[in-house]
């Protein structure tokens, strides 16, 4: 490799659309679900830089380590999750094009997204605490409740679309934009299945703090939670622009500094109806939870599968 | 009667309501005329009979006899001497204190007063000994 | 699934007091559950036979901090029984009012607390910020937000004037406004339901068995209002109604509690538009007795109970409080057992538990695995050999 392809690469990787850009895009996002429950609850809320403040806070405190847990595992699974969320920011078109499009790359990002949830169900796990082993136990039950609605949810576009490419998905809706409407209960599936892998109520139920204290992280402190926490706030970003991509084209074609405002204002809104969904509802049990999931969303996703279908013959 | 979402329109009312969080300490808390906030003393109307160290729950007052007594007013010639009025001091620990304000209702004098200064936090435990001279 | 204890306390996210609760999961379901009380066990009421009757009742008022009222009004029933002294009319409206707006505020605050047990932060906000209205009225009323220091010997220490009256009258109405959108919320929002619902389950007949009391106890149907069925202070002469529900649940305590927010509000509009003329507070000596006398008082958690002996001097001789969470904590354990985890929080506050007010103390050998209760001898020795060794001989005292 020559350095002039080694120097891009490592912008990428560094700057954007990697870790620089999505754990600043991540700590905004964060700030602003904070801020926006804070009003909608009638309080003042976080100042702009809160974010970023418990971030470099929780970087100077002390890293505490149980004894009985496996050291190596414990220390390295935030950067195996932060990793994995970076991963999958290449395939998704932000406001410039994917860095790596290729057909299929829709399952590859899903399943990129699944490892930060198998990350913090190992770290709960290798805690041993009790509250950590249950917190990781829900973590585990809860992957299995929302990921089969978020699959089939993110399945109907791309059958519409007739390809399993994002930025292609992106680009047919771009340009068939009545498609959209068609595809409002799959976003709306979509959203409620992105707060159950962004653990946030009514589904923060592996870290429910009145019954099992912190869940899966009750044991991790300082730097290493710190981490979590950014790849949580990064898992937040691509979500939302997964959702953005997938179901309302990206950023409708426009591109430069319009496209960058295009896609800014579509997240913020789509994490404005993610607040909403917060802060309407208290959290549910993890029976509920699957049982809602299995016995709702699955069906309503394979009625918008299947009259996707049908609109795709229509359509020729 | 089940309804997901009951709340959703006072939260977006709120949205543009004005916030319910006062800016504490930045914009003081205004609190009743009638707090019962710390205890302030005016010696010269004191006059010692201590009703106030007895009532007192938490055993927060002292009444000592102050250091320094006025002197006694000079007698007029042919009268009785007149004995001079003696001088109190108030100790007040505030980190005892529970803030009833018995002993302001017991004094008889009207010489201890309740104020509504309630910030009375202090870093060095001996600044929370208030002599009132 | 193999059986995994795990504790509840007596540091939780879920507990805003000490107190230990140790499940038996398995999996997520509570098989087994055992309380463990004494983290918060201050000595009260051996401090109070060394105070007087008027101090003893800044000292009664800390039992508890959000029944702070309900504590000195039951403790000074009983003095003045002992005393034989007759409180005018306008002190017992103007404790019955201040006694209405503190099971407005403890209730509301329960609302708070129930709201964000189950994760539901928007609920705690709004309720909390709420009962901002009614902590005013009664900064109003005696000064303070919390320990009011209302009541002394006789009567009550400071009036209500007819701006107060009108003030507290605007602020109740603007509470009602809001206790009806709370109804609403609490009876049709569908997680709210979905948390409460047969959720801790306590059926009439087992309510009974344990002496289940308050709003726990009427959820279940037991009809156990003092003020109703013992009336004291003005309740005699009033008119509102005993709130009882037939769920069993949480949901039924949720629903007792808020439709007694409205049962308040009526009586606070009808002893403010009584309120008669006359003194607020009658002399009564400082020495009393010889006598005993036991009252019961309608706490915003339940059945207060407080005896007093006197024996002749300005200290009692023995005061005696059992304070309404104490004959709740009995039927946790039932409430918890085959529930769900996730749900464990939501049971424990919903008999409004407050363990400030009921802590005992007990000692427990981890050796021998056996609790062991102190008697008034064995207290003694302890406390005589405890300060032996400090250099200071009480044994021949």
């Amino acid at each position: 490799m020559t350095i002039d392809s080694t120097l891009p690469a490592l912008t990428y990787i560094l700057v954007f659309p990697g870790f620089t850009f999505l754990a600043v895009y991540g700590f905004f996002l964060q700030w602003f679900d904070r801020k926006l429950s804070a009003v909608m609850q009638n309080r003042v809320g976080p100042p702009w830089y809160q974010a970023l403040a418990d971030f470099i806070k929780l970087l100077a405190k002390e890293v505490i380590v149980p004894e009985v847990c496996d050291t190596v595992m414990f220390k390295v699974l935030p950067y195996f999750a932060m990793a994995a969320v970076m991963t999958s920011v290449f395939m998704l078109p932000v406001w410039t094009d994917a860095l790596y499009a290729f057909q299929g790359d829709l399952i590859v990002v899903i399943y990129l997204l699944t490892i930060p949830t198998v990350t913090f169900f190992l770290a709960g796990w290798s805690s041993t605490s009790p509250y950590a082993t249950i917190g990781a136990m829900r973590v585990l039950t809860q992957l299995f409740a929302y990921e089969v609605p978020l699959m089939l949810a993110l399945i109907g576009p791309a059958i519409l679309a007739g390809t399993w490419n994002i930025s292609e998905i992106a680009g047919f809706f771009t340009n068939n934009k009545l498609y959209m409407l068609a595809q409002i209960p799959g976003l709306i599936i979509a959203l409620l299945a992105l707060q159950g892998k962004l653990e946030r109520v009514p589904f923060d139920i592996p870290h429910a703090k009145n019954e099992i204290v912190g869940g899966q992280f009750t044991e991790y402190s300082g730097r290493l939670l710190a981490f979590f926490y950014l790849a949580i706030d990064m898992e937040m970003v691509v979500g939302v622009a997964l959702v953005n991509a997938v179901f309302l084209g990206g950023t409708l074609g426009t591109a430069g500094l319009l496209g960058m405002a295009v896609f800014l204002a579509k997240t913020m809104a789509i994490v404005f109806l993610l607040t909403l969904v917060k802060v309407a509802m208290g959290r549910v049990r993890i029976d509920q939870m699957v049982r809602g999931c299995w016995q709702i969303l699955a069906p309503l996703c394979l009625a918008q599968i299947l009259f996707d279908i049908f609109l795709k013959f229509k359509l020729g | 009667m089940k309804k997901p979402g009951r709340v959703l329109g006072e939260m977006l009312e709120n949205l543009f309501a004005k916030k319910a969080t006062s800016n504490y300490p930045f914009t003081k808390a205004v609190v009743d005329a009638r707090y019962r906030g710390r205890i302030a003393f005016e010696s010269d109307k004191c006059i010692g009979c201590k009703m106030c160290v007895r009532a007192c729950p938490s055993k927060a007052i002292e009444i000592p006899l102050s250091a320094e007594q006025p002197a006694a007013a000079p007698i007029p010639e042919g009268s009785a001497p007149v004995p001079a009025k003696k001088k109190f001091d108030c100790i007040m620990s505030l980190d005892r204190c529970i803030y009833c304000s018995q002993c302001v209702d017991v004094c008889p004098k009207k010489a201890l007063i309740s104020t509504t200064d309630f910030e009375l936090a202090h870093t060095d435990r001996k600044l929370l000994r208030l002599h009132y001279k | 699934m193999t059986k995994m204890t795990i504790p509840l306390g007596p540091q939780h996210p879920a507990l805003k007091e000490p107190v230990n609760f140790s499940l038996v999961l398995e999996g997520e379901q509570i098989t087994g559950s055992t309380v463990n009380l004494g983290y918060n066990h201050r000595g009260i009421e051996k401090a109070a036979e060394s105070r007087t009757y008027l101090q003893d009742i800044y000292l009664l008022e800390r039992v508890c901090g959000i029944c702070s009222h309900s504590h000195t009004t039951c403790y000074l029933t009983c003095v003045e029984e002992i005393a034989k002294a007759e409180v005018p009319e306008r002190a017992k409206a103007i404790r019955t009012i201040v006694a209405e707006l503190e099971r407005i505020h403890s209730h509301l605050l329960w609302l708070g607390i129930a709201g964000y047990e189950m994760g539901f932060e928007t609920l705690f906000m709004y309720s909390w910020r709420d009962r901002e209205q009614v902590l005013d009225c009664l900064e109003l009323v005696s000064g303070n937000r919390v320990h009011y220091a209302m009541n002394t010997i006789g009567g009550v220490r400071r009036d209500i004037t007819p701006e107060q009256k009108t003030e507290i009258l605007r602020r109740v109405s603007i509470l009602e406004e809001r206790t009806k959108y709370y109804i609403k919320l609490g009876t049709e929002e569908a997680t709210v339901l979905a948390r409460t619902q047969n959720v801790g389950l306590l059926p009439h007949d087992v309510a009974m068995n344990l002496g289940t009391i308050g709003p726990t106890g009427r959820a279940s149907g037991i009809k156990c209002d003092v003020r109703k069925h013992e009336p004291y202070l003005l309740y005699g002469k009033l008119d509102f109604k005993e709130i009882t529900h037939d769920t069993n649940d949480v949901f039924g305590r949720l629903v007792v509690r808020v439709l007694e927010l409205v049962e308040s509000y009526k009586i606070i509009r009808q002893v403010l538009n009584y309120l008669p003329d006359g003194p607020i507070a009658v002399k009564v000596p400082a020495k009393i007795g010889p006598g005993e006398a036991t009252n019961r008082y309608e706490a915003p958690r339940g059945e207060d109970i407080h005896y007093v002996k006197a024996n002749g001097t300005d200290k009692p001789e023995r005061v005696k409080v059992r304070a309404p969470t104490m004959a709740n904590y009995v039927a946790v354990p039932y409430m918890l057992n085959s529930g769900y985890l996730a749900d464990a929080p939501m049971t424990i506050a919903a008999i409004d538990p407050c363990m400030s007010c009921t802590d005992r103390a007990m000692v427990y050998d981890t050796k021998k695995n056996k609790v062991r209760i102190y008697g008034w001898d064995d207290l003694r020795k302890l406390g005589i050999e405890h300060y032996k060794k400090r250099g200071v001989d009480f044994s021949k005292l």
